[in-house]
Protein backbone atom coordinates (compact mmCIF):
# COMPACT_ATOMS: atom_id res chain seq x y z
CA UNK A 1 0.00 0.00 0.00
CA UNK A 2 1.38 3.45 -1.23
CA UNK A 3 0.79 6.71 0.91
CA UNK A 4 -1.73 7.77 -1.85
CA UNK A 5 -3.67 4.76 -1.73
CA UNK A 6 -3.50 5.17 2.07
CA UNK A 7 -4.56 8.41 2.19
CA UNK A 8 -7.28 8.19 -0.56
CA UNK A 9 -8.95 5.43 1.71
CA UNK A 10 -8.99 7.17 4.93
CA UNK A 11 -10.47 10.53 2.93
CA UNK A 12 -13.18 8.70 1.45
CA UNK A 13 -14.39 6.67 4.91
CA UNK A 14 -14.33 10.11 6.42
CA UNK A 15 -15.94 12.47 3.74
CA UNK A 16 -19.65 11.14 4.73
CA UNK A 17 -19.34 11.30 8.45
CA UNK A 18 -17.94 14.74 8.18
CA UNK A 19 -20.57 16.33 6.33
CA UNK A 20 -23.20 15.01 8.41
CA UNK A 21 -22.37 16.79 11.48
CA UNK A 22 -21.13 19.60 9.22
CA UNK A 23 -24.54 19.98 8.74
CA UNK A 24 -25.53 19.32 12.19
CA UNK A 25 -23.08 21.68 13.38
CA UNK A 26 -24.37 24.97 11.12
CA UNK A 27 -27.80 24.53 12.47
CA UNK A 28 -26.27 24.81 15.82
CA UNK A 29 -24.23 27.71 14.96
CA UNK A 30 -27.22 29.55 13.34
CA UNK A 31 -29.30 28.91 16.76
CA UNK A 32 -26.66 29.96 18.75
CA UNK A 33 -26.99 33.39 16.95
CA UNK A 34 -30.50 33.60 17.12
CA UNK A 35 -29.27 33.52 21.05
CA UNK A 36 -27.36 36.88 21.55
CA UNK A 37 -29.80 38.90 23.13
CA UNK A 38 -29.82 35.48 25.95
CA UNK A 39 -26.17 34.88 25.94
CA UNK A 40 -25.65 38.74 26.74
CA UNK A 41 -28.35 38.83 29.65
CA UNK A 42 -27.15 35.97 31.42
CA UNK A 43 -23.39 37.01 31.88
CA UNK A 44 -21.17 33.65 31.52
CA UNK A 45 -23.27 31.35 29.84
CA UNK A 46 -21.29 32.13 26.48
CA UNK A 47 -18.18 30.61 28.14
CA UNK A 48 -20.09 27.19 29.26
CA UNK A 49 -21.32 26.62 26.00
CA UNK A 50 -17.98 24.62 24.71
CA UNK A 51 -18.36 22.31 28.44
CA UNK A 52 -22.42 21.76 27.75
CA UNK A 53 -21.62 20.86 24.00
CA UNK A 54 -18.76 18.78 24.98
CA UNK A 55 -20.19 17.03 27.60
CA UNK A 56 -23.25 15.38 25.17
CA UNK A 57 -20.11 14.21 23.01
CA UNK A 58 -18.62 12.61 26.21
CA UNK A 59 -21.35 11.33 27.62
CA UNK A 60 -23.77 10.02 25.04
CA UNK A 61 -20.61 9.24 22.90
CA UNK A 62 -19.45 6.59 25.33
CA UNK A 63 -23.09 5.28 25.89
CA UNK A 64 -22.80 4.23 22.17
CA UNK A 65 -19.80 2.93 22.28
CA UNK A 66 -20.84 0.85 25.04
CA UNK A 67 -23.91 -0.18 23.55
CA UNK A 68 -21.96 -1.33 20.07
CA UNK A 69 -19.32 -3.35 21.75
CA UNK A 70 -22.30 -5.35 23.96
CA UNK A 71 -24.27 -5.79 21.03
CA UNK A 72 -20.69 -7.23 19.71
CA UNK A 73 -20.20 -9.55 22.61
CA UNK A 74 -23.85 -10.43 22.91
CA UNK A 75 -24.03 -8.99 26.01
CA UNK A 76 -27.19 -7.47 25.04
CA UNK A 77 -30.30 -7.90 22.69
CA UNK A 78 -30.95 -5.15 19.87
CA UNK A 79 -34.17 -4.50 21.11
CA UNK A 80 -35.55 -1.78 24.03
CA UNK A 81 -38.69 -3.70 24.43
CA UNK A 82 -36.77 -7.13 26.46
CA UNK A 83 -36.69 -4.03 29.15
CA UNK A 84 -32.85 -4.85 29.57
CA UNK A 85 -31.75 -4.05 33.32
CA UNK A 86 -28.05 -3.42 32.27
CA UNK A 87 -29.22 -0.99 29.26
CA UNK A 88 -31.23 0.77 31.64
CA UNK A 89 -28.48 1.06 33.87
CA UNK A 90 -26.25 2.54 31.39
CA UNK A 91 -28.44 5.01 30.30
CA UNK A 92 -29.47 6.39 33.32
CA UNK A 93 -26.07 6.44 34.65
CA UNK A 94 -24.93 7.89 31.23
CA UNK A 95 -27.96 10.89 32.38
CA UNK A 96 -26.54 11.10 35.59
CA UNK A 97 -23.69 11.76 34.83
CA UNK A 98 -23.97 14.12 31.99
CA UNK A 99 -26.27 15.91 34.45
CA UNK A 100 -23.52 16.03 36.85
CA UNK A 101 -20.74 17.40 34.58
CA UNK A 102 -23.16 20.37 33.37
CA UNK A 103 -24.05 21.45 37.17
CA UNK A 104 -20.00 21.18 37.51
CA UNK A 105 -19.33 22.94 34.53
CA UNK A 106 -21.56 25.69 35.66
CA UNK A 107 -20.52 26.22 39.15
CA UNK A 108 -16.36 25.89 37.82
CA UNK A 109 -17.18 28.63 34.96
CA UNK A 110 -19.09 30.87 38.05
CA UNK A 111 -16.12 30.43 40.05
CA UNK A 112 -13.41 31.09 37.54
CA UNK A 113 -15.23 34.77 35.75
CA UNK A 114 -15.49 36.03 39.38
CA UNK A 115 -12.26 35.27 40.56
CA UNK A 116 -10.66 36.69 36.90
CA UNK A 117 -13.51 39.69 37.86
CA UNK A 118 -15.64 39.40 34.84
CA UNK A 119 -19.44 40.00 35.20
CA UNK A 120 -21.58 36.94 35.93
CA UNK A 121 -25.16 35.70 36.18
CA UNK A 122 -25.71 34.02 39.35
CA UNK A 123 -24.46 30.69 40.42
CA UNK A 124 -28.32 29.68 40.49
CA UNK A 125 -28.88 30.73 37.39
CA UNK A 126 -26.23 29.73 35.54
CA UNK A 127 -26.90 26.16 37.24
CA UNK A 128 -30.21 25.82 36.76
CA UNK A 129 -29.83 26.18 32.95
CA UNK A 130 -27.08 23.64 32.47
CA UNK A 131 -29.12 21.26 34.26
CA UNK A 132 -32.14 21.64 32.16
CA UNK A 133 -30.69 21.60 28.94
CA UNK A 134 -28.65 18.75 30.09
CA UNK A 135 -31.44 16.96 31.17
CA UNK A 136 -33.92 17.70 27.86
CA UNK A 137 -30.92 17.26 25.44
CA UNK A 138 -29.51 14.17 27.59
CA UNK A 139 -33.29 12.47 27.13
CA UNK A 140 -33.34 12.78 23.37
CA UNK A 141 -29.94 11.54 23.24
CA UNK A 142 -30.73 8.41 25.04
CA UNK A 143 -33.28 8.09 22.77
CA UNK A 144 -31.36 8.66 19.75
CA UNK A 145 -28.24 6.51 20.29
CA UNK A 146 -30.00 3.57 21.30
CA UNK A 147 -32.29 3.58 18.80
CA UNK A 148 -30.19 4.08 15.47
CA UNK A 149 -27.15 1.82 17.30
CA UNK A 150 -29.73 -0.79 17.41
CA UNK A 151 -31.37 -0.27 14.30
CA UNK A 152 -27.85 -0.10 12.47
CA UNK A 153 -27.12 -2.96 13.94
CA UNK A 154 -29.86 -4.74 12.89
CA UNK A 155 -29.39 -4.03 9.42
CA UNK A 156 -26.22 -5.19 9.73
CA UNK A 157 -23.97 -1.80 9.46
CA UNK A 158 -21.25 -1.81 12.27
CA UNK A 159 -23.01 0.29 15.22
CA UNK A 160 -19.27 1.48 15.85
CA UNK A 161 -19.13 3.91 12.84
CA UNK A 162 -22.54 5.29 13.11
CA UNK A 163 -22.31 6.58 17.04
CA UNK A 164 -19.57 9.01 16.57
CA UNK A 165 -21.25 11.08 14.00
CA UNK A 166 -24.30 10.80 15.30
CA UNK A 167 -23.51 11.72 18.70
CA UNK A 168 -21.69 14.61 17.54
CA UNK A 169 -24.77 15.91 14.73
CA UNK A 170 -27.56 15.14 17.52
CA UNK A 171 -25.77 16.51 20.01
CA UNK A 172 -24.97 20.17 18.68
CA UNK A 173 -28.14 20.61 17.15
CA UNK A 174 -30.25 19.77 20.55
CA UNK A 175 -27.46 20.73 22.40
CA UNK A 176 -28.10 24.49 21.53
CA UNK A 177 -31.76 24.22 20.78
CA UNK A 178 -32.25 23.24 24.46
CA UNK A 179 -30.12 25.30 25.83
CA UNK A 180 -32.17 28.26 24.05
CA UNK A 181 -34.96 27.00 25.72
CA UNK A 182 -33.24 26.52 29.02
CA UNK A 183 -32.39 29.88 28.87
CA UNK A 184 -35.84 31.03 28.28
CA UNK A 185 -37.44 28.66 30.99
CA UNK A 186 -34.87 30.06 33.97
CA UNK A 187 -35.72 33.86 32.81
CA UNK A 188 -38.72 33.09 32.71
CA UNK A 189 -38.85 31.52 35.93
CA UNK A 190 -36.73 34.32 37.59
CA UNK A 191 -38.44 36.96 36.33
CA UNK A 192 -41.59 35.89 38.11
CA UNK A 193 -39.96 35.27 41.46
CA UNK B 1 -12.23 -2.51 29.48
CA UNK B 2 -14.61 -4.59 31.42
CA UNK B 3 -17.08 -2.32 33.76
CA UNK B 4 -20.06 -4.16 35.21
CA UNK B 5 -22.77 -2.26 33.98
CA UNK B 6 -24.75 -0.98 37.19
CA UNK B 7 -24.75 2.91 37.60
CA UNK B 8 -22.35 3.05 40.37
CA UNK B 9 -19.24 0.93 38.16
CA UNK B 10 -19.62 3.26 35.11
CA UNK B 11 -19.90 6.28 36.75
CA UNK B 12 -16.96 5.54 38.79
CA UNK B 13 -15.15 4.66 35.43
CA UNK B 14 -16.68 7.59 33.88
CA UNK B 15 -17.07 10.85 36.10
CA UNK B 16 -13.40 11.81 37.19
CA UNK B 17 -12.08 12.06 33.78
CA UNK B 18 -15.77 13.95 32.36
CA UNK B 19 -15.05 16.36 35.45
CA UNK B 20 -11.22 16.81 34.04
CA UNK B 21 -12.48 17.01 30.34
CA UNK B 22 -15.36 19.36 31.42
CA UNK B 23 -12.30 22.07 33.04
CA UNK B 24 -10.16 21.68 29.62
CA UNK B 25 -13.45 22.85 27.70
CA UNK B 26 -13.96 25.77 30.28
CA UNK B 27 -10.20 27.15 29.03
CA UNK B 28 -11.98 26.84 25.67
CA UNK B 29 -15.27 28.92 26.67
CA UNK B 30 -13.09 31.33 28.20
CA UNK B 31 -11.08 32.12 24.78
CA UNK B 32 -14.18 32.48 23.85
CA UNK B 33 -15.70 34.73 26.45
CA UNK B 34 -12.31 37.06 25.33
CA UNK B 35 -13.83 38.15 22.01
CA UNK B 36 -17.49 37.65 22.94
CA UNK B 37 -17.95 41.47 21.72
CA UNK B 38 -16.42 40.45 18.07
CA UNK B 39 -19.32 37.11 18.03
CA UNK B 40 -21.87 39.40 19.11
CA UNK B 41 -21.13 42.39 16.79
CA UNK B 42 -20.25 39.24 13.59
CA UNK B 43 -23.07 36.78 13.86
CA UNK B 44 -21.76 34.63 11.38
CA UNK B 45 -18.29 34.18 13.46
CA UNK B 46 -20.54 32.91 16.30
CA UNK B 47 -22.64 30.53 14.28
CA UNK B 48 -18.97 29.39 12.76
CA UNK B 49 -18.03 28.44 16.59
CA UNK B 50 -19.79 25.08 16.93
CA UNK B 51 -19.15 23.80 13.50
CA UNK B 52 -15.59 24.73 13.88
CA UNK B 53 -14.97 22.94 16.82
CA UNK B 54 -17.27 20.17 16.20
CA UNK B 55 -15.39 19.44 12.87
CA UNK B 56 -11.98 19.88 14.27
CA UNK B 57 -12.65 17.08 17.48
CA UNK B 58 -14.20 14.83 14.45
CA UNK B 59 -11.51 15.28 12.58
CA UNK B 60 -8.80 14.28 15.56
CA UNK B 61 -10.66 11.38 16.80
CA UNK B 62 -11.16 9.92 12.95
CA UNK B 63 -8.00 10.23 12.93
CA UNK B 64 -7.45 8.51 16.38
CA UNK B 65 -9.90 5.84 15.39
CA UNK B 66 -7.92 4.53 12.55
CA UNK B 67 -4.57 4.95 14.10
CA UNK B 68 -5.85 2.82 17.33
CA UNK B 69 -7.39 0.38 14.77
CA UNK B 70 -4.51 -0.29 13.17
CA UNK B 71 -2.30 -0.33 15.98
CA UNK B 72 -4.69 -3.14 18.02
CA UNK B 73 -3.98 -4.89 14.15
CA UNK B 74 -0.25 -4.32 14.45
CA UNK B 75 0.02 -2.98 10.95
CA UNK B 76 1.41 0.72 12.51
CA UNK B 77 4.94 1.85 12.99
CA UNK B 78 5.76 5.17 14.43
CA UNK B 79 8.02 5.91 11.38
CA UNK B 80 7.32 9.20 9.40
CA UNK B 81 7.70 6.62 6.17
CA UNK B 82 5.25 4.33 7.26
CA UNK B 83 2.77 4.77 4.52
CA UNK B 84 -0.68 4.14 6.96
CA UNK B 85 0.43 6.95 9.05
CA UNK B 86 1.24 9.08 6.36
CA UNK B 87 -1.28 8.49 4.24
CA UNK B 88 -3.90 9.06 7.74
CA UNK B 89 -1.90 12.24 8.20
CA UNK B 90 -2.71 13.39 4.36
CA UNK B 91 -5.89 12.51 4.07
CA UNK B 92 -6.91 14.67 7.57
CA UNK B 93 -5.01 17.72 5.88
CA UNK B 94 -7.13 16.82 2.77
CA UNK B 95 -10.35 16.66 4.40
CA UNK B 96 -10.26 20.23 5.98
CA UNK B 97 -8.86 21.63 2.93
CA UNK B 98 -12.24 19.94 1.77
CA UNK B 99 -15.03 20.97 4.74
CA UNK B 100 -13.65 24.26 5.89
CA UNK B 101 -14.61 26.21 2.75
CA UNK B 102 -18.02 24.49 2.96
CA UNK B 103 -17.81 25.37 6.76
CA UNK B 104 -17.56 29.33 5.76
CA UNK B 105 -19.54 29.49 3.12
CA UNK B 106 -22.45 27.57 4.60
CA UNK B 107 -22.08 29.60 7.34
CA UNK B 108 -22.60 33.07 5.68
CA UNK B 109 -25.54 31.60 3.93
CA UNK B 110 -27.26 30.66 6.71
CA UNK B 111 -26.36 34.20 8.63
CA UNK B 112 -27.51 35.93 5.99
CA UNK B 113 -30.38 34.13 5.41
CA UNK B 114 -31.88 34.84 8.82
CA UNK B 115 -30.78 38.63 8.51
CA UNK B 116 -27.00 39.91 9.73
CA UNK B 117 -24.05 39.22 7.84
CA UNK B 118 -21.96 42.59 8.36
CA UNK B 119 -18.50 40.25 7.01
CA UNK B 120 -18.37 39.60 3.00
CA UNK B 121 -18.19 35.92 2.08
CA UNK B 122 -14.78 36.34 1.51
CA UNK B 123 -13.67 37.46 5.08
CA UNK B 124 -15.78 34.48 6.41
CA UNK B 125 -14.41 31.71 3.74
CA UNK B 126 -10.61 33.09 4.56
CA UNK B 127 -11.29 33.11 8.66
CA UNK B 128 -12.33 29.53 8.32
CA UNK B 129 -10.15 27.51 5.66
CA UNK B 130 -7.48 29.17 7.52
CA UNK B 131 -8.57 28.01 10.77
CA UNK B 132 -8.94 24.87 9.36
CA UNK B 133 -5.62 23.78 7.81
CA UNK B 134 -3.93 25.37 10.78
CA UNK B 135 -6.63 22.58 12.93
CA UNK B 136 -5.96 19.58 11.10
CA UNK B 137 -2.06 20.18 11.27
CA UNK B 138 -2.64 20.64 15.12
CA UNK B 139 -5.11 17.44 15.14
CA UNK B 140 -2.35 15.47 13.63
CA UNK B 141 0.30 16.47 16.03
CA UNK B 142 -2.01 15.75 18.73
CA UNK B 143 -3.24 12.82 17.75
CA UNK B 144 0.25 11.24 17.05
CA UNK B 145 1.16 12.60 19.99
CA UNK B 146 -1.26 10.89 22.21
CA UNK B 147 -1.51 7.95 20.45
CA UNK B 148 2.36 7.45 21.12
CA UNK B 149 1.85 7.98 24.62
CA UNK B 150 -0.80 5.67 24.96
CA UNK B 151 1.51 3.25 23.28
CA UNK B 152 4.76 3.89 25.33
CA UNK B 153 2.22 3.69 28.25
CA UNK B 154 0.66 0.26 27.47
CA UNK B 155 -2.83 2.37 28.00
CA UNK B 156 -5.60 1.04 25.59
CA UNK B 157 -5.64 4.05 22.69
CA UNK B 158 -9.33 3.34 22.64
CA UNK B 159 -9.76 4.65 25.84
CA UNK B 160 -7.25 7.26 26.24
CA UNK B 161 -6.72 8.75 22.47
CA UNK B 162 -10.05 9.45 21.38
CA UNK B 163 -11.56 11.66 24.36
CA UNK B 164 -8.23 13.20 24.76
CA UNK B 165 -8.10 14.39 20.93
CA UNK B 166 -11.59 15.48 20.81
CA UNK B 167 -11.26 17.52 23.61
CA UNK B 168 -8.21 19.05 22.60
CA UNK B 169 -9.02 19.30 18.98
CA UNK B 170 -12.42 21.48 20.72
CA UNK B 171 -10.19 23.77 22.94
CA UNK B 172 -7.92 24.32 19.73
CA UNK B 173 -11.04 25.02 17.53
CA UNK B 174 -11.77 27.78 19.46
CA UNK B 175 -8.24 29.17 20.20
CA UNK B 176 -7.12 29.09 16.69
CA UNK B 177 -10.51 30.52 14.98
CA UNK B 178 -9.97 33.56 17.90
CA UNK B 179 -6.49 34.17 16.63
CA UNK B 180 -7.92 34.17 12.70
CA UNK B 181 -10.79 36.58 13.62
CA UNK B 182 -7.89 38.58 14.71
CA UNK B 183 -5.47 38.49 11.77
CA UNK B 184 -8.03 38.49 9.09
CA UNK B 185 -11.79 40.22 10.41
Amino acid sequence: MTIRDAAVEAYREALPALVASLVGGLIAGVVLTGMRAELREVPGLLVLVPALLATRGNVYGSLGARIATALHQGLIEPSVTAGDRRLRAAAAAALGNGLLASAFAAVAAFLVLTALGSSVAPVGVLVGIAVLAGLLSGLVLVAVVITVVFAGYRRGRNPDTLVGPIVTTTGDVFGVLFLLVAVRTVLAVVEVL
Amino acid sequence: MATEWTVRDITRAMLPVLLALTLVELGSGLVLGSFESQLYRYPTLLALVPVTIGTAGNLGSILAARLSTAFHLGTLSFDPTDEELAGNAVATVALSVTIFPVVGVGAWLLTSLVGGTALSVWTVLTVSLASGVVLAVLAVAVTLAATYAAYRFELDPDDVVIPLVTNSCDVLGVVVLFASVQIFV
